[in-house]
């Protein structure tokens, strides 16, 4: 990371003391320290992890953008990079997951499944996208997304992170969106609890229907 | 040195006059055997007729006729074509004994037809849904059951795109999401019995008892499905004496996409992109087992050409998945990442021949039915010659000398996760891990498929039974596997690459057919019944990362739980297949 990421413009700073001093934010600081180690969740569903991991491998190095860091449980991890096809068995548990991460988090769905649901989409056990159930920052599209394309994703998150400011960010207000997800239940279907009175009414509705009802 | 597919001469009907009667529907082979009588001419195919193999169970359902049916597939270690055999059940209420008595094998593949088409199987010693989860309503693979996103019976469906207009799927379901619940489901009320308690309930406990004044108890241990050493999203729960494991489960579904239920709607031609996501390391053999089969139901042939473009390409991927099974489990073993790196510079190579020819790294789609989907060009060959003749064999003689007589590995592996030949085979273990008990069944060799015939190659197996023994079988297959490259690259004929003309659509007489390859995991089967229609009627993959867990708590117990996940390894599963 050089200097003039991190001074402020407009700031002289005598020659001699380029190298040890910078004038800057704090959100500059705060941001650049966070984008610069951003630590993926070691979390692989489906087949996008595997090109996830060729990513991190020889010929790709993800560690070029402070991102080789994966964590295998989510207490340290600050990015979930949801590579490959949400199911309604596994959901809950990503959810889970997900409320464990600590703040500040990020999403990123990973190929078409993540995003979608994709080639799987209308599947019975498959939850069309993750965004259904949590706030997805990035999405990378493909079916797999070629490392390049992962990158892309990383990189684009890094300067979504630039622009953040700790002062409007979600996780530092008070009120509904530092809320835990609710954890979706298994029943008969995947069960969204959020939608419980939604699903309750439709349940009755169908049910019911309405020429049954005037005979 | 080859042992020719032999044609099936045993007269079943003979031997079970009144019992057994042979398959005669059209296009249709085997025997249908009386559901009461199962037991006892299932234990004469084993041990009079010799096919001491179960390979495959599963069923299907023919609303039509009322009747549900399970099909099993066997086969003899020895060599030799596939056995098939039938019982069939009114559909209504459709219970069948179980074989687990006769095979181990059957036991997960029972479950899975429970689960998905609610067969029934007396005296199986844990019938409980697997891939779906206790307490789902209905049993998807029937015919007339419908998924949330229900549109046709059949693709293509016609609301696609009509106008150059689409609606999203979500937009057509009452509960504008991919749900569905019974008629006066009330989520309110709803209180689920723990679903997990029927499993736990299944699990050995080990007794508390006062050993020497001091109680003992056992430990319920779930590993995954978020774990970071179960290659994805297996879940497996464990009963602990300490560190010794005595009991276990492997629980999965996690990544159950519903494949079958999506490929009898597709047609034949598109399942053919699906069957790349089963084992996503290894797309080419996948297109080469659902080729094989369509093609036999076809009744064509492949382009001489293809034919070979096909054993390349197949033994590349086996390479490929072998080096990173290597390099992943030393990972498990706690060499983090660095044997890793070593296989995934190899497999960038790969790969880089897979695109230039197919167009994509991993998801390849590159079989057609008579052929493949583009000629592979000179430049690509070249550089396959060159990998196969100056790089692969060094590199694979690299790993081999880094890692085989590296203590800690040697330590780790030799003598842990026994399997004996006799246990392999009753649990229908294939490829590597049946080999590594030392039965060298490689269908490459006992049922040639393609032109595998015209190829000089060993069939490795090592008699230990062990991981050891595991992990040298794998290392030496690569070498094998560019034996039969080098042979294939120079024997290589010009030619078309398709036997007939390309064609989206695939004219298939009524009839079942079952295709299988020697997949680097194991014995990877298409069993595929078409009535006429373009779309298959059934359609279901045996795959070798599910079946080979059969064997998975035989081999874990009595070992440490942190040999479990070495264990695990060293049978190489891939979640994609595994839950389908
Ligand atoms: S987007 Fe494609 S490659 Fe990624 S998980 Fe889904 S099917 Fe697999």
């Amino acid at each position: 990371m050089d200097n003039n990421e991190l001074n402020l413009p407009g700031y002289e700073i005598p020659d001699d003391m380029k190298n040890t001093v910078a004038i800057t934010s704090l959100d500059r600081l705060y941001n650049w320290g966070r984008r610069s180690s951003v630590w993926p969740l070691m979390f692989g569903l489906a087949c996008c992890a595997i090109e996830m991991i060729a990513a991190q491998a020889s010929r790709y190095d993800l560690a070029r953008f402070g991102m080789e860091v994966m964590r295998p449980t989510p207490r340290q991890a600050d990015l979930m990079i949801v590579s490959g096809t949400v199911t309604k068995k596994m959901v809950p548990a990503i959810v889970r997951l997900y409320n464990q991460m600590p703040e500040p988090k990020y999403v990123m769905a990973m190929g078409a499944c993540a995003s979608s649901g994709g080639p799987f989409k209308e599947g019975y056990n498959v939850v069309a996208g993750i965004d259904k159930f949590l706030p997805v920052d990035i999405y990378v599209p493909g079916c797999p997304p070629t490392p390049q394309a992962l990158m892309n994703g990383l990189i684009m998150l890094q300067k979504k992170i630039d622009k953040e400011s700790i002062s409007k960010v979600r996780w530092y207000r008070k009120g509904a969106d530092t809320v835990e997800v609710p954890v979706p239940i298994l029943g008969p279907d995947l069960i969204d609890v959020r939608r419980i009175p939604d699903i309750k009414s439709k349940v009755a509705e169908l049910s019911n229907p309405p020429a049954q009802r005037e005979a | 040195m080859t042992t020719p597919a032999s044609v099936s001469t045993v007269d079943l009907a003979a031997r079970f006059p009144g019992i057994v009667s042979a398959d005669s529907r059209p296009g249709y082979s085997g025997w249908i055997i009386n559901a009461d009588k199962l037991i006892e001419v299932a234990t004469a195919i084993r041990d009079e007729f010799g096919y001491d193999l179960l390979s495959s169970v599963t069923g299907v359902d023919y609303p039509a006729d009322g009747k549900m049916e399970v099909v099993y597939h066997a086969f003899k270690t020895t060599g030799g074509s596939i056995f098939v055999f039938k019982v069939q059940m009114p559909r209504d209420d459709p219970v069948v004994s179980s074989l687990v008595p006769v095979w181990k094998g059957a036991e997960l593949q029972e479950r899975e037809a429970w689960d998905l088409l609610g067969i029934k199987f007396t005296n199986h010693p844990d019938l409980r849904r697997i891939l779906m989860w206790e307490g789902f309503e209905g049993h998807p693979l029937r015919k007339d059951w419908k998924e949330p996103f229900y549109e046709e019976e059949l693709k293509p469906f016609k609301s696609r795109w009509p106008d150059g207009k689409h609606t999203i799927a979500e937009a057509k379901n009452p509960f504008r999401d991919n749900v569905q619940f019974p008629v006066g489901f009330d989520p309110e009320k709803y209180t689920f019995e723990d679903p997990e308690q029927a499993l736990y309930t299944s699990l050995r406990k080990y007794q508390s008892e006062d050993k020497d004044g001091i109680k003992t108890d056992h430990i319920l241990v779930n590993m995954g499905p978020q774990h970071p050493s179960t290659h994805g999203v297996f879940r497996a729960v464990v009963m602990l004496d300490g560190e010794d494991i005595v009991s276990l489960k492997p629980v999965m579904g996690y990544l159950h996409r519903n494949h079958e239920k999506i490929g009898e709607r597709n047609t034949f031609l598109q399942n053919m992109p699906y069957t790349d996501r089963l084992d996503y390391f290894n797309s080419m053999s996948n297109n080469f087992g659902y080729a094989l089969a369509v093609e036999k139901l076809m009744g064509i042939q492949v382009a001489e050409r293809a034919d070979y473009i096909r054993v390349i390409m197949a033994e590349l991927t086996r390479i490929q998945n072998h080096l990173i099974w290597a390099g992943m489990m030393l990972n498990d073993l706690g060499a983090m990442y660095t044997p890793a790196l070593y296989a995934f510079e190899e497999r960038e190579l790969i790969l880089d021949i897979f695109e230039a020819t197919a167009g994509s790294r991993m998801m390849c789609n590159y079989f057609r039915f008579g052929g493949v989907a583009r000629d592979m060009t000179e430049d690509a060959l070249r550089k396959t010659r060159e990998l196969v003749h100056d790089r692969l064999p060094g590199k694979v003689d690299e790993m081999d000398r880094l890692l085989t007589d590296n203590e800690v590995l040697v330590s780790r592996l030799k003598g842990m996760g026994y399997l004996s030949a006799e246990d392999a085979i009753n649990t229908s273990m294939t490829g590597p891990m049946l080999r590594a008990s030392g039965v060298p069944y490689d269908i490459r060799r006992a049922d040639p498929y393609s032109v595998y015939d015209r190829f000089e190659f060993d069939v490795v197996s090592r008699p230990e039974g062990d991981m050891y023994a595991r992990y040298l079988v794998r290392i030496e297959e690569m070498r094998q596997s560019l034996k039969i490259l080098e042979q294939a690259l120079k024997q290589i004929p010009a030619g078309p690459i398709l036997s007939g003309k390309p064609q989206y659509q695939v004219k298939i007489q009524p009839g079942e057919a079952y295709g299988r390859v020697e997949a680097p995991k194991g014995e990877l089967g298409y069993y595929i019944v078409s009535n006429g229609k373009p779309n298959p009627y059934r359609y279901h993959v045996r795959a070798p990362s599910f079946i080979n867990l059969t064997s998975l708590e035989m081999l874990c117990v009595g070992e440490k739980i942190a040999d479990f996940v070495a264990i695990l390894g060293a049978v190489d599963i891939v979640l994609g297949e595994l839950d389908r």
